[in-house]
């Protein structure tokens, strides 16, 4: 075949079945991909050899009409995941030199399903950031460029934190990206990167072996080309895992079936809050024409209240690093990564942590331990976790009229690398997606149509929990009437 | 020049200033037992009072009344059998320790 990378997961499983290339082949063709477009710095290591065992071994299996749900197909991992045998860092210097015994539950069902591990992923130091800036081995650059307008010729940022999964899909360096999303660092850099990024219900997916950030609302979760990706991926990705006290034993819907079951009667809410003042005219008018695309598909879109959402953001930035603060106690220096050495414990803790956290880390470790700490952890964590309260119940009020809400996915499209912001500014890229991991929810974004620059802009879908079929069924009329059919001027070729 | 996002969010900042004392950086550090060069401090300082003053606006609802959320999933947590089901496998729980000696992880002398 000529063009192996231009073909989906599901069409290169395809071809693999009909023997119309071989696992190696494609292996082989993605890992040359890593080195042409090797440039944007999505890999942090590119575990060739590995890569070529285990797609000889899709061969075999495939020949002998063995091949599993995503046999033979190439994927990239971010840093976030524990992968046996291979450093693991969550692209931090404390996490230097950590070559993880076990591997994570949700890479295990992938290499189950047949799936071939290309390398690690850059991504925002422990997953904390949302332009991948906060990375130890640097920033990520979207394979995307501006056709025209003030960015254009500007490096920009891929969308953070899984901004390396989101680079190498639009580079065409991996077929398949596992994620994880805190606070929508799966949905946010695949809007940035023109890829569907889908967060499923809270515990669908097992965080065991995946480096904790915020535990009550981290979830790993697809980045995909397309949407029938998604669901074949998301499928293989979820279960219920006794290794992680957190995880759902719930059946997940065939969303495979959903892929073509349309909208038809179904009802979509349409939030008022989500309309903010002064908002990019374009997002508008994309989120118009997402409502059309699914009105024209039958179903039948009206406006919601979700009257707690303003306040969705700041509860976030007080319950998500006060949990960091207390997962990443864990770093001392004594039973993984790496130590300075100190007069005392306490001083070794100290210096340990000081080298070996970056800026962003520290300050969100800062802010956590302030929530915590003696006097202050009615007036701000448990305030949030009531204001948490509200907003789930938002939304448990709201599906009572509606199957699903739609949204934009991000307030703006990639802005460029570099960009001095502060951090409440920075805080605000995540406005639409932080809402569903507070309420636990599953929400996916689907490229949706291109700005005037020709920059990727995703159309955003929240369900009720457990209903990622719905997700799936809604995301499939909308790329099929948004024809995205673009790619980044990155890719590789 | 504000930022895109900026120029969007503008609007919706109203930021009551708020300051931290000087004293408050270094005792959370201490708490977090985390180093941070005195040089970082005041802007440490001046980061974390703009963070506070934002989330402040949480103060406009009344949650009296609420019961705090910590889970979203709502049940129980599940107690496993209390068997061994993983275990005696020192080499692989020290595999990366900074430093180990005959099977214990080793820190600095903490009793004189």
């Amino acid at each position: 075949m000529s063009d192996l990378l231009s073909l989906t997961a599901v069409a290169a499983r395809s071809a693999l079945d009909k023997k119309e290339c071989s696992a190696s082949e494609l292996t082989a063709a993605y890992l040359k991909a890593i080195e042409d477009t090797a440039d944007n710095n999505a890999y942090v290591a590119v575990t060739a050899e590995k890569a070529m065992d285990m797609a000889k071994a899709s061969d075999t299996r495939l020949a002998k009409g063995e091949g599993g749900a995503l046999e033979g197909i190439p994927v990239g991992v971010k840093d976030m995941f524990c992968t046996k045998g291979v450093e693991t860092t969550a692209s931090s210097q404390i996490l230097k030199g950590f070559v993880p015994t076990y591997e994570s539950t949700v890479t295990s069902h992938l290499w189950a399903d047949g799936a071939v591990m290309l390398g690690k992923l850059n991504c925002d130091e422990f997953a904390m950031g949302s332009a991948n800036e906060t990375s130890v081995f640097g920033p990520v650059t979207n394979p995307w460029t501006a056709a025209s307008g003030d960015l254009k010729g500007k490096a920009l940022t891929p969308g953070g934190s899984s901004g390396g999964s989101a680079a190498a899909m639009a580079a065409r360096s991996c077929l398949l990206a596992p994620g994880t999303d805190t606070g929508g660092s799966i949905r946010q850099p695949a809007a940035f990167c023109g890829m569907v990024g889908l967060k499923p219900t809270y515990g669908r997916c097992s965080r065991r072996g995946i480096v904790a950030f915020a535990s009550s609302l981290d979830q790993a979760g697809p980045i995909t080309r397309d949407v029938a990706d998604c669901a074949l991926m998301m499928t293989s990705m979820a279960g219920h895992d006794a290794g992680d006290s957190t995880s759902i034993d719930a059946p997940m819907p065939d969303l495979m079936a959903a892929l073509s079951t349309g909208v038809k009667g179904m009802r979509i809410g349409i939030p008022d809050q989500y309309t903010l003042e002064g908002m990019n005219q374009e997002i508008v008018a994309l989120w118009e024409k997402g409502r059309a695309w699914l009105e024209d598909a039958g179903a039948s879109c009206v406006p919601v209240s979700l009257p707690h959402t303003q306040y969705a953001l700041p509860a976030y930035y007080i319950v998500a690093p006060a949990e960091a603060s207390s997962n990443l106690a864990r770093y001392d220096g004594v039973r993984y990564g790496q130590r300075v050495e100190g007069a005392t414990l306490d001083d070794m803790y100290a210096k340990t942590r000081g080298a070996g956290f970056g800026d962003e880390v520290k300050r969100r470790i800062l802010i956590g331990t302030y929530v915590l700490s003696a006097g202050y952890y009615d007036a701000y964590y448990i305030k949030a976790q009531q204001v948490r309260r509200l907003i789930q119940q938002d939304f448990l009020t709201v599906f009572e009229q509606v199957d699903a809400l739609l949204t934009p996915s991000t307030p703006t499209a990639a802005f460029p690398l570099g960009e001095k912001m502060d951090a409440v500014s920075m805080f605000l890229n995540d406005v639409f997606t932080v809402p569903a991991n507070l309420a636990g929810i599953p929400a996916i974004s689907v490229p949706s149509g291109l700005s005037s620059d020709g920059l990727p802009l995703g159309l955003q879908l929240i369900a009720p929990a457990l209903r990622e079929d719905t997700l799936i069924r809604g995301a499939a009329v909308i790329e099929k009437a948004a024809g995205f059919d673009y790619v980044a001027t990155g890719a590789a070729s | 020049m504000l930022l895109p996002l900026q120029q969007l969010f503008v609007t919706r900042l109203v930021i009551t200033p708020m300051t931290i004392d000087k004293d408050t950086i270094p005792r959370i550090a201490r708490l977090a037992r985390l180093e941070i060069a005195p040089e970082r401090q005041s802007a440490l300082s001046e980061e974390l009072a703009s963070i506070l003053s934002w989330v402040e606006q949480l103060n406009a609802l009344d949650t009296s009344a609420v019961e705090p959320l910590a889970s979203v999933t709502g049940h129980d947590l599940p107690l496993r059998d209390d068997i061994v089901t993983d275990g005696n496998d020192p080499d692989a729980v020290l595999s990366n320790a900074p430093e180990k000696t005959s099977n214990f992880f080793v820190v600095p002398k903490v009793v004189e």
